[in-house]
């Protein structure tokens, strides 16, 4: 008997409607944030992550309003991220219905922010996004980047998770940005060199394509959870599935 | 019909509690509330909690809340949540040494991790029952619930749920009329709001 490994979609929402990109180009429609949420929640999915991903702040109340309506429907966790600044936003999220925030680029631009925001509102709460693209002259090295994987920080992806987690972060949101919207699996190296790095949680995200790429990011990658989008959202497969092709590789898996 | 006061003492997922509550039992009257004459009134009290013990037990015991919270829970049937379960025990090891309200037998301490045992203890684990109780009628031995903590009861006399991360830990506990548990029930889908509804029906002596 162990916790269970788990399976998380992920609601990237513009404006208040479900989109998912290749690499954040060729933006496609996939329905109303609150409908999908309730959905996965019926298929069994274990929590969901909702990421804002408007640009424009004046839109923040239709994000508010949009986790309301998410919390309204499902009774599993609700992880929202996009755009969290300030504690003032924490409070926000979590009073619209939110169980936890991801905190990406704030973080990076000032890590005391983490200290803060675990310490009024719980290390449970807080989870630190890490987007992170591999350094060309070496493949066993990772840069923390932000903005969409605009801007390099020179900041070394281990270190940071470990520096996060010392900061008070409950989960480590991992993002292959070398792989978000390929479907060419996760970036398993990456997962593991900071899944082994840390007592956190780590949860891999970025290039699921298939249904053994979850797999691969438990078996391989030592994620606690796996983090998928596009591969749920247009049916190709149910969380039910997903599940059942974990528990056959030996996943522990709630049933 | 009943009335339920979920405790607002400002450290709760009072949301998902209340909205969990409404699901199951939509006849019954749920208040969110920190009123005396309120709690007083209600026939049963959910006291929840999130966050860091220290801070919870200070917010309930500012303007004295915890004496009224005391009373009501002693002789109503109680269902006591997450930190709202370790603030019941003796006392909790988290943020240097908390004394708890020493209502069910118990301390806590915090979980090891290892390589393989992840803290905080976060996701779905499996409580076994440990003895029969109304509270997990329809809920099948060894359900899969959600959780979230670094600290944990590990050895109670008043234990009736057990969990294994890393080592084995007490997840529920259950004195009289209360009832408490480590895991978020309003985060467990079905199997959760089963066990809120067992708490709508539960009439102890």
């Amino acid at each position: 008997m162990a916790v269970a490994k788990r399976i998380i979609p992920c609601l990237d929402v513009d404006k208040g409607r479900v989109v998912k990109g290749v690499n954040f180009l060729n933006i496609r429609d996939a329905g109303d944030p609150s409908e999908v949420a309730r959905r996965y929640d019926l298929e069994g999915a274990d929590e969901i992550t909702m990421l804002d991903i408007t640009a424009s702040h004046e839109s923040r109340e239709i994000t508010y309003q949009t986790v309301e309506k998410i919390a309204s429907e499902i009774f599993i966790p609700l992880t929202v991220g996009g755009g969290v600044r300030t504690l003032e936003d924490i409070k926000a999220l979590l009073r619209s219905g939110a169980d936890k925030v991801s905190i990406n680029t704030a973080a990076v631009e000032d890590p005391n922010f983490v200290k803060l925001a675990s310490e009024k509102f719980g290390t449970q709460c807080i989870v630190v996004a890490i987007d992170a693209k591999s350094l060309a002259k070496d493949s066993n090295r990772w840069e923390v980047v932000t903005y969409g994987g605009r801007d390099r920080t020179g900041l070394d992806v281990v270190q940071w998770a470990k520096q996060m987690e010392e900061f008070g972060a409950g989960e480590i949101l991992l993002t292959s940005m070398d792989r978000d919207g390929t479907k060419e699996g996760f970036d398993n190296k990456l997962t593991k060199a900071v899944s082994s790095s840390i007592s956190l949680p780590t949860i891999a995200s970025g290039g699921a394509g298939s249904l053994q790429d979850l797999v691969d990011g438990i078996l391989i990658g030592g994620a606690e959870a796996v983090l998928a989008a596009s591969i749920f959202h247009f049916s190709e497969y149910s969380i039910e599935q997903a599940r059942e092709v974990l528990r056959s590789a030996n996943i522990s898996v709630r049933n | 019909m009943n009335t339920i006061a979920v405790i607002d003492y400002g450290m709760g997922n009072l949301h998902s509690v209340s909205k969990a509550l409404i699901k199951v039992s939509p006849t019954d009257r749920i208040l969110v509330t920190s009123e005396t004459n309120e709690i007083e009134k209600a026939n049963k009290i959910v006291l929840p909690g999130v966050g860091a013990i220290k801070e919870c037990m200070e917010a309930l015991r500012k303007d004295n809340l915890h004496e009224v919270v005391i009373r009501n829970i002693v002789e109503k049937p109680t269902l006591a949540i997450c930190v709202g379960m370790q603030m019941l025990l003796e006392l909790s090891e988290e943020n240097g040494g908390i004394t708890g309200l020493n209502l069910i037998d118990g301390k806590v301490q915090r979980i090891l991790n290892s390589e393989t045992v992840k803290v905080p203890h976060m996701g779905w684990n499996q409580v076994s029952q440990k003895t029969n109780h109304y509270m997990w009628t329809d809920i099948p031995d060894k359900s899969f619930f959600y959780f979230v903590h670094s600290y944990a009861c590990h050895s109670s006399l008043d234990a009736i749920g057990l969990t294994s991360h890393g080592s084995e830990f007490i997840s529920a506990v259950c004195r009289k009329n209360i009832f408490a548990v480590q895991f978020h029930p309003e985060k467990s889908q079905k199997v959760g709001l089963q066990l809120y509804k067992n708490f709508i029906n539960w009439e102890c002596d």
